[in-house]
């Protein structure tokens, strides 16, 4: 992994490193004969964020539940480092788009729960969930419950919970279609920090344009019914320039607008 | 409309603010309904609206003659036996079959006709019939309570088994829950309201089922003093038996309620 991640600053990877992640020829028949996804290859490098952008209903959210194990996929395969993938496991964690935390718990509960399921000592979690709860920006919010937090907040604890359980590999579900514009920002920023300092490898799913490229390294772009990749590509934005400078930038313009013009394509269809 | 409130508000509000803060407190609104329902009490025994209906004076002086002469104690001392033995047989009987039918769709298919016709069944019909199988002894008490508390223990657990959120039940499997600590630690706690629901229910159904029990198979504990204050004609005494029933079943639910908040939903606590 360590390899890969000196290759980020480069545009383009040459295929030497293998990639922390590979989905072949994915489909997915949902009972009823529904064709959900058409065949989806695309490989994603080792500590870059990759993300997965789509028209609603184009298979991102099951596709990223395929590499999670989470879903069978009808043929095809999914690599983790080389071995497939048959079902969860401890390399890989996930962020929930509607949270999914425990309302019973409080929020230092929650972001230990991975490593409660792990059978880790009581003490031992609270530490290591602690750190991350402050890492996300929860300090002082540990003894809260989620239904006094609001959407933002419980996004933290559920990213939380994903990093305290240590995977080197990051699935994030639209983590950020229920919370606030303005929060949003915030949040995206604070995510590219903090994965900058954990160097894990992340897919993310997200409807947003603009979201995919400010975050990305790589773009995959999935089409509709049955979903096939359309473009895999790499905008790696300068984000030396702080956010507002970025979001200004011709560069960033300049891809977010060449990414709606391939989606506006396959909608008009 | 709106103008019309403009106008009437203030007025309204500067001429009751003493009474309306005072009404505002939970415990007054409270205190006022019960002494409204005992007035009426009172008024309908003075009437007389029948020779066999008591006024809430001479039932509530009843009540505390009976509660100091150890009346009281005694006869609950006897029906505690069947009524406890059956609500907890259903209760640990009841949970552990809803769990089974919320986990597994054969054991939902297979259990759960048996038990959507036991409640909609009249049991206190059934009561009787027990007596052929079980007797007039203990255990013919006991099968009461069960039937008539079981099945809402059973449908509210099912209820709250089968109806775990989905992406909850996702979380655990994405975070590497076993089986045991999936049905532990996700279902169980998701499912914890509508159960407690059901044994709150369940435990005044037992209530029923005890007192049914010793009105229609022998007469014993409870039963037998509504049985004999009756047959007396001491209506005051029976009046003040059946008071106790609901005081002693208010307080148990109560308490299951706050047990249930204490040791499972944390979150729902008066904070």
């Amino acid at each position: 992994m360590t390899e890969s991640t000196s290759m980020t600053s480069s545009p383009r990877p040459e295929t030497a490193a293998p990639p922390a992640v590979r989905v072949a020829e994915l489909t997915k028949e949902f009972p009823g004969g529904v064709q959900a996804l058409g065949g989806i290859s695309f490989d994603v490098p080792g500590g870059e964020l990759t993300s997965i952008i789509g028209p609603s209903g184009c298979g991102k959210t099951t596709t990223l539940k395929i590499i999670a194990g989470l879903i069978d996929a009808t043929s095809g395969r999914v690599e983790v480092d080389g071995a497939p993938v048959t079902g969860p496991g401890p390399d890989r964690a996930f962020v929930f788009q509607d949270f999914a935390l425990m309302p019973w718990a409080t929020v230092l509960r929650n972001a230990a729960f991975g490593l409660e399921l792990r059978g880790m000592r009581k003490a031992e979690r609270e530490q290591v969930a602690r750190e991350y709860v402050a890492k996300v920006g929860l300090a002082g919010f540990e003894d809260a419950y989620p239904h006094q937090l609001s959407g933002g907040m419980r996004q933290r604890v559920g990213l939380a919970r994903a990093l305290a359980v240590d995977a080197d590999i990051l699935l994030m579900d639209e983590p950020f279609a229920s919370v606030d514009e303005q929060i949003r920002r915030k949040f995206q920023e604070d995510l590219l920090r903090l994965l900058s300092e954990e160097k894990k490898t992340v897919i993310f799913v997200t409807h947003s344009i603009e979201e995919a490229v400010y975050v990305s390294d790589q773009v995959v772009i999935l089409t509709r019914g049955p979903s096939r990749v359309s473009n895999v590509v790499r905008p790696g934005v300068d984000h030396s320039g702080g956010s507002d400078a970025i979001r200004r930038s011709p560069e960033y313009l300049d891809w977010v607008e060449r990414i709606w013009a391939e989606l506006r394509d396959y909608l008009e269809e | 409309m709106t103008i019309a409130t403009q106008e009437a508000a203030p007025v309204r509000s500067q001429e009751a603010t003493p009474v309306r803060s005072f009404a505002a407190h939970p415990w007054v609104l409270r205190t006022a309904s019960i002494l409204f329902v005992l007035a009426l009490w009172e008024w309908a025994g003075r009437v007389p609206v029948s020779i066999a209906f008591p006024t809430c004076t001479d039932t509530l002086a009843a009540f505390w003659s009976m509660l100091t002469d150890g009346t009281f104690a005694a006869a609950y001392a006897e029906t505690a036996g069947p009524l406890i033995t059956g609500v907890f047989l259903a209760s640990v009987g009841g949970v552990l079959a809803g769990l089974v039918m919320g986990l597994s769709t054969r054991a939902e298919w297979f259990g759960l006709p048996v038990f959507i016709v036991l409640q909609a069944s009249p049991s206190a019909a059934i009561i009787p019939l027990i007596t052929f199988v079980y007797g007039i002894g203990f255990a013919a008490k006991v099968f009461a309570v069960v039937l008539l508390s079981a099945p809402v223990i059973v449908l509210n657990s099912y209820r709250g088994i089968s109806n775990t959120p989905r992406s909850l039940v996702e979380m655990s499997h994405a975070f590497l829950a076993s089986r045991g600590q999936r049905i532990w630690k996700i279902v169980i706690p998701a499912g914890s309201g509508l159960i407690f629901a059901g044994l709150r229910l369940g435990l005044a159904q037992g209530f029923t089922g005890a007192i049914l029990a010793e009105l229609l198979i022998t007469p014993t504990g409870v039963g037998d003093l509504i049985t004999f204050y009756r047959s007396v004609a001491d209506y005051p005494r029976m009046f003040a038996t059946i008071l106790s029933i609901i005081i002693v079943a208010s307080v148990t639910i109560t308490l299951l309620q706050r047990a249930e908040l204490r040791l499972l939903r944390p979150e729902m606590r008066p904070q």
